[in-house]
């Protein structure tokens, strides 16, 4: 047999296929993988630090450039850290509008995610209808916040501002639409012939191994584990709404992509629970003006986000900027089992477990 | 499945006798926290992991007190078993080295490399102890409460 000599290829972390700076450095013998070295911190911003010169609500705008591609998420957890840390009640209704715009920005997630998965595997068509259909969320979160990426709408206590005329009736169109856009990108992705050989069987997450890194979210869910915080340890009033969790049964990427996009549907089904029940009232709580939480009191507070596990813990001095934030970001662990589950396979499988373990390297980085 | 209400039930007294650790239990409306000193973490978490199930550790973080660091580890089951723990030791600052909860919770590993890539505190039998998210050639962790910023 032919003896190979041991090379090392660096993807990213200027590549489109590592969504935003990620660098794998994949050690190979000829073209199977042996390892890969994860380098991060190409987005580092340090906002745990910044975070204990700011005061707490000047922490939110942070907080939604944590995981950009579903704002109202980390802008959610924090506030609701924030909120535990305060003993603050929040209204019905803004309880509600929150379950609403968190539940878009999931499937807005999902969505993007499914079309970049497409053009990192070769399918330029997938993206465009992806994006087409995304661009609907966006326009919603536009209408609430004049925000359509990075929106700053939750607040400690409530929300910003009370949701706009004519919102409820789009929020009602989008979910009415969405099997219909869910059906198609399962007949032009998911059934497509060339993208179901780069996925089927390629990247297997084993659950003992998921669990065992902490990996949460879709992702472990793919592998066969019904573990969602939604239903876990719920937070809110997500005890209230009747969904089912996909799960996979391989852990492969298309078990990771057949999961995201039967999620859209539940995140559909959740959404339009809320827009039924929705009550008239305050969507802002009784709010000190100045948020001094008494010192010493700590939170770490978790919620699901569109990538997994995000937890916020905080420690309060009793001034008005926080003594210690850290975030807990999914996307961060989740990245750890990918030389794990990219070893043995070929060069290009990286790229599908990247696509697949779906991290956004804003909040990676922090 | 028993519900334990965040673990304020579970007889800590008689696990610690048991283990012949000392450690104590506080619980607020959201975690149950145990104290305990370095030497004694491993042992602990072993046994909450063995005993009670604790086999998904969500998160490691850590506090510059100033003279001590306090490390926090926030433990969990999946499944799901109503148990919040969040176990806590404090290091000197001099001295900050903590044994790595890798072995036990292979996620430790980043979070472990995280929180001695921003605190500087160094966890002994860390299979790669390396900066994760700034420069090797960093100088300093900007974490910790001494550290200048430079510039806003």
């Amino acid at each position: 047999m032919l003896q190979t000599d041991e090379y090392t290829i660096n993807i990213g972390p200027q590549h489109p296929s590592t969504h935003g700076g990620l660098h794998a450095e994949a050690l190979m013998d000829g073209e199977i993988v042996k390892d890969v070295a994860v380098h991060l911190g190409y987005v580092h911003r340090s906002v745990e630090k910044i975070a204990e010169s700011r005061t707490y609500t000047q922490f939110i705008p942070y907080a939604a450039r944590l995981d950009y591609l579903a704002s109202n998420l980390p802008c959610l957890g924090y506030v609701q850290a924030v909120e535990k840390l305060l003993g603050v009640e929040v209204p019905e209704r803004a309880e509600y509008i929150r379950v609403i715009l968190g539940e878009l920005s999931r499937i807005a997630a999902h969505m993007l995610f499914v079309g970049s998965l497409a053009i990192d595997l070769g399918a330029t068509t997938g993206l465009v209808y992806c994006l087409r259909d995304r661009e609907r969320i966006m326009n919603l979160f536009e209408m609430t916040s004049g925000q359509r990426l990075i929106a700053a709408y939750m607040r400690i206590g409530g929300v910003s501002a009370d949701l706009p005329e004519g919102f409820i009736t789009a929020v009602e169109g989008v979910i009415s639409d969405l099997p219909k856009m869910v059906k198609e990108y399962d007949g032009l992705i998911t059934g497509n012939e060339i993208l179901q050989a780069r996925c089927r069987g390629i990247g297997i997450l084993k659950p003992e191994l998921a669990v065992a890194y902490g990996v949460t979210g879709p992702n472990l869910r793919a592998s066969g584990v019904p573990y969602d915080l939604r239903k876990a340890d719920p937070y809110g009033i997500y005890s209230r709404f009747d969904f089912d969790l996909p799960l996979g049964s391989r852990g492969d990427c298309l078990d990771r992509l057949t999961v995201r996009l039967e999620e859209i549907e539940q995140s559909g089904r959740i959404s339009a629970q809320a827009v039924k029940d929705i009550p008239e009232g305050e969507i802002m709580g009784k709010v000190p003006k100045v948020i001094k939480p008494a010192q010493g009191r700590e939170v770490y507070h978790r919620i699901e986000s569109a990538k997994g596990e995000l937890g916020f813990y905080l420690l309060s001095d009793g001034s008005e900027k926080p003594a210690r934030l850290h975030v807990r970001a999914p996307s961060f662990i989740n990245l750890m089992v990918l030389p794990h589950i990219s070893r043995g396979g070929k060069l290009q499988d990286i790229i599908a477990n990247i696509a697949t373990l779906d991290p956004v390297l804003g909040e990676a980085d922090r | 499945m028993e519900k334990l209400d965040h673990g304020r039930e579970t007889p800590w007294t008689k696990l610690a006798e048991d283990a012949g650790i000392e450690f104590t239990a506080v619980s607020d409306p959201f975690f149950t926290y145990l104290s305990v000193s370095p030497a004694a973490l491993h042992a602990l978490m072993g046994i909450l992991k063995q005993r009670l199930g604790m086999n998904y550790l969500a998160d490691i973080t850590a506090v510059d007190h100033g003279s001590e660091f306090e490390v926090v580890y926030h433990l969990y089951a999946i499944p799901d078993n109503g148990r919040r723990l969040a176990i806590k030791t404090r290091i000197a600052r001099e001295a900050a080295v903590l044994e790595s909860a890798f072995p036990l919770y292979p996620t430790a590993d980043w979070q472990e490399r995280e929180i001695y890539d921003l605190m500087g505190i160094s966890f002994s039998n860390h299979p790669n102890l390396a900066r994760v998210l700034l420069p090797d050639d960093f100088k300093g962790h900007p974490l910790r409460k001494d550290y200048r910023k430079e510039g806003g």
